[in-house]
Parts: structure tokens; C-alpha cells; sequence
């Protein structure tokens, strides 16, 4: 929590006696200090400065008409659609539909690709070996590769996840595997010079080296796994999904509910990175110590 | 079946007769080559380290006083020759190392008492037996701060008390310590170096110590191995034996000093070769 600095600044010369003052940050915060909040804390708003800025151009842009309605809907009447449709069958089955894509790919992704890449990185020869075909795959727009699955597994459900699923396990292969290789030497050492085993440094040191990079790659995957479920949802022969939804929405030019469904899809991205930091600072809790 | 079908065309030169060192030799190094980017570092080194004593390695920049060690401690593989504790191989001698990076050398994942305990569950111990020995040394170390907190909760000094705790909990034979101090303020580099003074006079543990500075090196010392630019070979060994524990008087008295300056000649001479 940040020290709520103007009221701990505001405290000394009102009230403060020699006892308080030898432990000040004992009452920050306790009911009990009759401290005059006469000035707000304007830092803590000052993330919301951005996209109220945004709503009001947005909205400016409209009502002057330099974009045409048809192009480009108010935004409180899409802020309205948005929570009409996430509260009605409108968006929210396609935003589930997708959520549960993008999880199922990135679950996929994570269980094949996190022991393959901490196996490979503790195998330095074995990983130089793949290396390029890894480096090649992850180069390559997942995108790119839509058709291709499409010739594979045909318009399913299955289709989707497996697309989304190979081109997030690129991603944490890659990071698992440098976070082995790049583990801090030292450590290594000095449980080698305890007499761990091979299989001791590796359950005991690797790993926990790997993870924070690892988590890095989870990260990006899970937001890889979203892009490219998005995109295939948009491809022919879907159903379901916000990239479906948002296809849809365009092609019978209902520019509200197109933005809408852009903006859940936005918000799922920003939720699931939001959750991934909030686990990763759990789990990897001495990252950056 | 007993017919060498594809024998060596040269025959290999006899191994020299294994020449064991004086009486009370813990470590004895023979005929250890090590080549670093085709140059030689060691040359068929020679060296006899005495039990229950603190030896500290002092000598100038790149002569390779922490590789030495780290080959001793199996960190670094050695070309050739033979490294034997009290005659056996390191594979079946305890050792402990203390680093001089404490940041790096602790597991941030576990809690320092996990950390400190890791080398007694690497050799299987019972939680009983566990939990003896981790009183035993808080008891001996004094410990003032929470061993349950994570090691980068810690303090440097405490982080670097955690480790030498660390490497002493299996009883080690020999202890080895790499410019422990290096990376420490003043205040924690006393208190850690009479920690250590208190560790070697309960135990005698076998030491090594590297240390770049000269005070520290000798005022720790038993003997200081003075080591010459590389390829390397012992310039001198002094031997310093005031009687423990030593305190600030040692560093006025006259042996220590006279120990101080002889080292200092020795450094200047082979800086300068």
C-alpha cells in the first residue's frame, strides 16, 4: 500500500508528541489520529488520467463529426453495449467460449512445454539441436499457420485450440529453456559442492532457477494463445467467439456491438496478464530480490 | 580374448611414485595441471595443506588463488594429477564452501533455515537428526536474527552467517572460503571473522581461505600461501602461529606484523618478476 504521504506529512506540527513521534508510522492509517484530510490524494487516481483522456478525445471526436457515427459509435453508448451484452446471451457465451479456447490451449501448451523445456535446457547439446527449429516456428506468424490446421483438424472447436496451443508452446519451450540455461552458475555450484546429484540440482535448483523466466514465457503464451484464438474464431465456418462475434458484428455493420466485443476481448487480455502477474509474484515471491 | 587387438603405439610414461606428505597432511595435491585457453595456470603443482589448520592464499591478480580452491572443491575440473583428502577421493570427503557472492549462493526459494539444512537432507538425514544439528549451530552462532524468514529478507552479513552455517552443518572436513568478506561492510567483515576464529577453535576444521587483503589473510592464518604470477607455483609459505583467539592486540604484535611485512615483500617481489 503506498504511505498515504500528504496526511503522514500534514500530522507533526498539529498534533505529534515526543512519544508518537519516535514511531510516527504506528498511527498512519489508526482512526485515533485526528489527522485533517483537507487535501485528497490525487497520486492514486493518476492511472484512470489515461483512459478517461481517451473516453473524452473519443468522445469529442464524435460529437465534432470528424468521424462518422456509422465508423465509430459514442463511447457511453458502447460502454453500454459492452455491459448490456457481457449481461446478456449477446457477448457473454462468446467471451466464455473464448476465455475457455484460450486457457484449454494455453493448459495444453504449458503441460507439454514446460518439462520439454526444462528438460532440453539442462541439456545444453540436446536444446542447440532443436534451436533452430524452435527459433524458426516462433519466427513464423502462428497466423500464418491457420490454414494449414485448418487442412489438419478442419472447422472445429479442436482446430482453434490447437493452433493457439502450438503457437503458445513455442513460447514457453523457449523461455523454460533458457531460464535452465541461463540459471545462476553459482547456485549450481554450491549444490554440487554439497554433494547434490544430477537429479538432486536439477529438482532442487534448476527448476526453481527456471521459473521466473518461465513465467515470463507463460505470460507471453497466454497472451499468444489469445491472439491467435481470436484470429481463428474470425476464420470461416465459426460459430462462437469474440473473434466471431467481432466478424459478425462488421459484416452487418452493428458498429456497437463490434466495439463491444472488441473491448471484452481487450479486457480478457488485460484480465488474464493482470491474474499472471498476481501468481507470479505468489509463486515466484523472490523475483527481483 | 585376452589379446589387445589395437594396443597404444607408444607406451605411457610410468605414473611418478605417489610421494605422501609430512605427517598431519590433509590435503595432498600432486602433479596438478590446469590449462586455461591453451596457457598453462598450473603446472605440475605440488602442495601439502596441514589438518586442523587455516590456510590462507594470498598472491597477485589472475594467478588463479580461487580456481585453485575451486578445484580442490571439484568446482573445476583439472587437467591432470591427484587431489587426496586424508588419502580419499573428494567424492567420499564432506567439504564445505562459503562464496563470496552470498546473493547467489543461497536458495532464494527456501527459508534460511531450509537453506542452512539442505546439505544435511542431500545426505538423508532424519528430521530429528535435522533439527539437533540446526540447534547446535544456531546455538553456536549466536544467530539473532529469524532463520524462517527468506534469505533475501536478510541483511548481507546475515545472509553470509546463513552460509557459512550453511556449509558447516554437515561437519565439514575441510572448509573453504572464497574472499568471504569481499562483498561485506566493515562492521559485518569483524563480526563474520571472529565468528569464523570461534568456529575453528570448537571445531579445528580444515581451512582454506582466499582473501585480497593481506591483514585479514595472515590474522585468520596458521600459514599464508604466497602463490607467484602464472603459470603458478608457491612463492613461499609463512607460517604464523600465534596463539587463538586472536584479538586487535594481534594485529600490534610484533610476530603478526613481522608475519604481515615478509608476506608483503613476497607479494611485492612477485608482482614485480
Amino acid at each position: 500500500m503506498p504511505p498515504d504521504s500528504t496526511t503522514t506529512l500534514g500530522t507533526p506540527g498539529t498534533e505529534a508528541t515526543p512519544g508518537t513521534a519516535a514511531q510516527p508510522w504506528r498511527h498512519r492509517g489508526s482512526p485515533a489520529v485526528a489527522s485533517p484530510r483537507k487535501r485528497m490524494d490525487w497520486g492514486r487516481f493518476l492511472p484512470l488520467a489515461g483512459p478517461i483522456a481517451l473516453l473524452i478525445i473519443w468522445d469529442l471526436v464524435v460529437r465534432l463529426g470528424w468521424i462518422k457515427p456509422i465508423l465509430l459509435p459514442p463511447p457511453v453508448d458502447t460502454l453500454l453495449t459492452l455491459i448490456n451484452g457481457m449481461t446478456s446471451q449477446v457477448l457473454l457465451p462468446h467471451f466464455l467460449v473464448t476465455l475457455e479456447r484460450t486457457l484449454v490451449a494455453f493448459a495444453i501448451a504449458t503441460a507439454i512445454g514446460m518439462p520439454l523445456g526444462i528438460a532440453l535446457g539442462s541439456n545444453e547439446r540436446a536444446y542447440r539441436s532443436v534451436e533452430f527449429v524452435i527459433d524458426f516456428f516462433r519466427s513464423t506468424p502462428a497466423s500464418a499457420l491457420i490454414p494449414l490446421f485448418l487442412l489438419i483438424f478442419g472447422i472445429s472447436n479442436i482446430n482453434k485450440v490447437a493452433i493457439a496451443a502450438f503457437g503458445a508452446f513455442l513460447i514457453v519451450i523457449f523461455n523454460c529453456a533458457y531460464g535452465v540455461i541461463n540459471a545462476r552458475k553459482q547456485r549450481v555450484a554450491a549444490a554440487k559442492v554439497m554433494g547434490a546429484t544430477r537429479w538432486q540440482i536439477f529438482k532442487d535448483v534448476l527448476f526453481w532457477e527456471s521459473l521466473q523466466p518461465s513465467f515470463v514465457g507463460l505470460r507471453s503464451a497466454v497472451s499468444m494463445a489469445l491472439v491467435i484464438v481470436v484470429v481463428a474464431e474470425m476464420f470461416i465456418g465459426s460459430e462462437n467467439g469474440l473473434g466471431h462475434k467481432i466478424i459478425d458484428a462488421q459484416q452487418v455493420m452493428n458498429v456497437r456491438v463490434m466495439y463491444a466485443a472488441i473491448m471484452a476481448a481487450g479486457i480478457l487480455g488485460y484480465a488474464l496478464n493482470v491474474a499472471f502477474l498476481a501468481l507470479e509474484k505468489r509463486i515466484v515471491h523472490w523475483s527481483g530480490r | 580374448m585376452t589379446e589387445v587387438l589395437n594396443g597404444p603405439v607408444y607406451a605411457d610414461t610410468p605414473k611418478p611414485p605417489f610421494r605422501p606428505g609430512p605427517a598431519g597432511t590433509h590435503i595432498t595435491i600432486r602433479g596438478l595441471t590446469k590449462y586455461f585457453a591453451g596457457w598453462p595456470l598450473y603446472e605440475n603443482f605440488d602442495l601439502d595443506i596441514p589438518k586442523g589448520q587455516i590456510v590462507s592464499i594470498f598472491g597477485p591478480n589472475g594467478c588463479g588463488k580461487s580456481t585453485l580452491i575451486n578445484m580442490i572443491a571439484g568446482l573445476v575440473p583439472i587437467d591432470s594429477g591427484e587431489i587426496l583428502f586424508d588419502g580419499k577421493s573428494l567424492k567420499d570427503t564432506t567439504i564445505g564452501y562459503v562464496f563470496q557472492n552470498y546473493r547467489e549462493a543461497l536458495f532464494p526459494w527456501m527459508r534460511t533455515i531450509d537453506n542452512i539444512a539442505y546439505p544435511l537432507k542431500l545426505e538423508g538425514k532424519s528430521k530429528a537428526e535435522v533439527d539437533r544439528r540446526m540447534e547446535e549451530l544456531v546455538a553456536s552462532f549466536d544467530v539473532k536474527f529469524d532463520l524462517n524468514r527468506y534469505p533475501y529478507e536478510l541483511s548481507g552479513g546475515q545472509q553470509q552467517t546463513a552460509s557459512i552455517m550453511r556449509a558447516l552443518a554437515p561437519k565439514p572436513e575441510v572448509l573453504f572460503l572464497d574472499e568471504p568478506f569481499s562483498a561485506l561492510d566493515f562492521e559485518m567483515t569483524l563480526f563474520i571473522r571472529e565468528k569464523l576464529q570461534e568456529v575453528f577453535i570448537q571445531t579445528g576444521t580444515t581451512m582454506m581461505l582466499v582473501s585480497h587483503d593481506l591483514e585479514e589473510a595472515v590474522y585468520l592464518a596458521d600459514q599464508v600461501l604466497l602463490l607467484t604470477k602464472r603459470p603458478t607455483s608457491i612463492a613461499e609459505i609463512l607460517h604464523y602461529d600465534d596463539p587463538r583467539p586472536r584479538t586487535v592486540a594481534t594485529l600490534t604484535e610484533p610476530t603478526f606484523v613481522a608475519t604481515k611485512k615478509r608476506s608483503l615483500e613476497v607479494f611485492q617481489r612477485e608482482v614485480r618478476r
